[in-house]
């Protein structure tokens, strides 16, 4: 079993809803990333995203593209992040991550040579933004081969075929985003979000977590209730971009709101 | 020989480039665009309603034009010139844009979206939009805002938003990101309309067919004027819709060289260029696989050009399909010959080209000298200069 998937089934088995932070790897700065990562665990964190900053993130709203530039301004490659990972990994064992990025940096970097130095570095699952399933031929068998669970977005208008492809090639769990198009917009629609979590259900086994827009400890325990993870990712983006330059105040500010949250999910 | 007919494979792939690098929400979208597209595009109501615009609206066939002078001054091949300067919104982007506009309108989508370099493609396409009742909405970098003003200023009589980008190199590839972004907020309804043989599957497919009614016109002409098929066809290279449009009837023509003419910008030595094919690396931008001007790390690269429609860090997957096979061969021509071009055509033959087009133009008279004048060179010259003589005007103090 897979670091995510064993966590999953203890979450399970306690009956909690997983809490999954993200975080772009660099922002605001490299060196902040991972006490951050720690400090994320020690606040209630389940599991983390941890984002590959990229110039063009084509699915990404303001603020997570905001990350991105501030990472990039210190350079920060798919490599320095997969370094962070094995820098993680050295004092936490147990605590799932999950790559979040877009597809040219490992397409450069080559699939095979990712896929192991990813394992090797710690890392336990993979999404990418703009690979379908269908383009995946390549790149899923070695992500497979090397353990690391590939995770993909579910949209409201993804239809009950295209859920069961997701699904399919999907390991870990599944990624419904709750809100239409960019990361960090909108407003949340409980009933929609709940209609189509059971949809997922009645097609795959695997947990769901769901994201995008959950800004608050309310939000989050309203979808916690709904579905197996709740990932939060501008709002946490947000108040790093807050205390830039301030390596105490972020890991303050970003812990209290974190223990906010999974206070919210284990009300 | 090439079955060009073949290509992109059903996934949308020219050998190993092109494809569906999207979110996966976007297949379902594109798949229903490439079925719609299909669907339509041969009733005869799609390819009547096209074909009276293209004549009566854009004003095809367009002319070609034997450059006398031109070519007397360089010495040696004869400069023949397809002129697409000459359609309506002066530019060859009028093909796809009335083609993409009307398949937006079949398929019921509310608003049409693009980026655009120069402004011919925004041009073009808010004008398809006026003409069809269309909602459009175009994004483009705040550097191109001010270099192409003429453009801004008829995009606003067209009746279109324009949407500043003010993010990271405030040129075309940002202005991409920017209208994708939008995009994705509702794919259901909106109609991204592309402005070159790029991005996702159907897309490079589709331009190129909307595009390739200058090769189809071009090629038959120039047999019925000249006798004979050209020795070259040439044509600039951004995304490469121009250069496709051109390229693909004469594919199958073995006797006809093809070069595509890149951007050299202030020189291929300098981080300022964006000659992608010349010295670009495999990777995925955009929502496909394609050369691209990019760091070690896969992080595309702010490129420039002194010609807003040719600074882009990717290029069409067909392209970089026929760099491979060797079908076409992909040159360079750097911001100060581009100029000189531009100058020269002005003043030879009083046309003034799109600084775009002048890449070839110069490219051309580079090579037309050492040949001989019972040799032929056609250039697919994509468009006009108005947008650019206040830039020239003063980049050069007339
Ligand atoms: C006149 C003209 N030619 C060429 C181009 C480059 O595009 P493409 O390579 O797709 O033809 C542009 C783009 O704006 C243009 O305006």
């Amino acid at each position: 079993m897979s670091r995510i998937q064993s966590c999953f089934a203890e979450l399970k088995e306690s009956q909690r809803v997983a809490l999954i932070p993200f975080i772009t790897a660099g922002d605001s700065e490299p060196a902040l990333t991972v006490p951050l990562m720690h400090a994320l665990v020690e606040s209630g964190a389940d599991l983390i995203e941890l984002g590959i900053p990229f110039s063009d993130p084509m699915a990404d709203g303001p603020v997570i593209q905001k990350a991105a530039e501030r990472a990039l301004e210190h350079n920060v490659s798919l490599r320095d992040v997969l370094q962070m990972v094995a820098e993680f990994r050295q004092r936490d064992a147990a605590t799932p991550v999950l790559l979040m990025g877009y597809l040219n940096p490992v397409e450069v970097m080559g699939y095979e040579a990712f896929s192991a130095e990813a394992g090797e570095a710690g890392v336990d699952g993979v999404l990418i933004v703009d690979l379908p399933p269908e383009e995946g031929g390549e790149i899923l068998p070695l992500l497979y081969a090397h353990q690391i669970d590939p995770v993909f977005l579910i949209a409201p208008t993804s239809d009950r075929s295209r859920i069961q492809k997701i699904c399919d090639a999907s390991r870990g769990y599944v990624y419904y985003v709750s809100l239409k198009g960019i990361t960090g917009a909108g407003h949340l629609d409980l009933d929609s979000v709940a209609r189509r979590v059971s949809e997922i259900r009645e097609i795959s086994q695997l947990p769901i977590g769901v994201g995008f827009g959950i800004k608050d400890a309310a939000t989050a325990a309203a979808m916690g209730k709904l579905a197996d993870a709740v990932i939060v990712g501008s709002a946490i983006v947000n108040r790093i971009a807050e205390h830039q330059g301030d390596a105490e105040a972020t890991i303050k500010a970003v812990s209290s709101f974190v223990g906010e949250l999974r206070a919210g999910l284990d009300r | 020989m090439i079955e060009t007919s073949l290509m992109p494979d059903e996934n949308g792939y020219f050998g190993e480039y092109g494809g569906q690098i999207i979110p996966p929400e976007l297949i379902q979208i594109m798949n229903d665009i490439n079925d719609a597209y299909d669907e339509i595009r041969h009733t005869s109501a799609f390819q009547d309603e096209l074909a009276d615009l293209n004549k009566h609206y854009v004003g095809r066939p367009s002319p070609i034009y034997y450059a006398k002078k031109l070519s007397k001054q360089v010495g040696g091949a004869r400069i023949f010139f397809k002129r697409e300067d000459l359609n309506h919104t002066g530019a060859h982007k009028i093909n796809h844009c009335l083609g993409e506009a009307l398949l937006a309108k079949h398929m019921g989508k509310t608003k049409v979206l693009a980026e655009t370099g120069a402004g011919q493609h925004g041009v073009a396409l808010a004008t398809a939009c006026a003409l069809m009742d269309l909602e459009c909405e175009i994004h483009m970098g705040e550097i191109d805002i001010e270099k192409e003003h003429p453009n801004v200023t008829k995009m606003k009589i067209l009746g279109c938003k324009l949407v500043p980008v003010t993010r990271g190199t405030k040129t075309l590839k940002d202005a991409v990101d920017s209208a994708f972004e939008e995009y994705l907020k509702d794919p259901v309804n909106y109609f991204y309309a592309i402005g070159s043989v790029v991005g996702p599957h159907p897309f490079p497919r589709m331009v190129r067919d909307f595009q390739s009614i200058v090769g189809k016109e071009a090629r038959a002409q120039f047999l019925e004027e000249q006798g004979k098929l050209p020795d070259i066809v040439m044509a600039c290279v951004g995304g490469g819709s121009n250069a496709i449009g051109l390229f693909t009837e004469f594919l199958p023509d073995e006797s006809v060289e093809m070069i595509g003419v890149e951007p050299a910008g202030k020189g291929l030595d300098t981080p300022d260029n964006a000659a992608t094919l010349t010295l670009g690396s495999k990777g995925a931008l955009h929502g496909f696989k394609c050369y691209n001007l990019q760091d070690d790390n896969g992080e595309p690269l702010p490129v420039y050009s002194i010609a807003s429609g040719l600074d882009y860090p990717g290029v069409g997957p067909q392209h970089c399909y026929l760099k491979d096979l060797g079908r076409v061969r992909y040159e360079s021509v750097d911001d100060k010959a581009c100029l000189d071009a531009f100058m020269t055509l002005s003043r030879t033959e009083g046309i003034i080209p799109a600084l775009e087009s002048a890449h070839a133009v110069a490219y051309a008279m580079d090579i037309a000298k050492d040949m001989s004048p019972d040799q032929t060179i056609l250039i697919n010259l994509s468009g006009r200069g108005d947008k650019d003589a206040d830039f020239v005007a003063e980049r050069l103090s007339l």
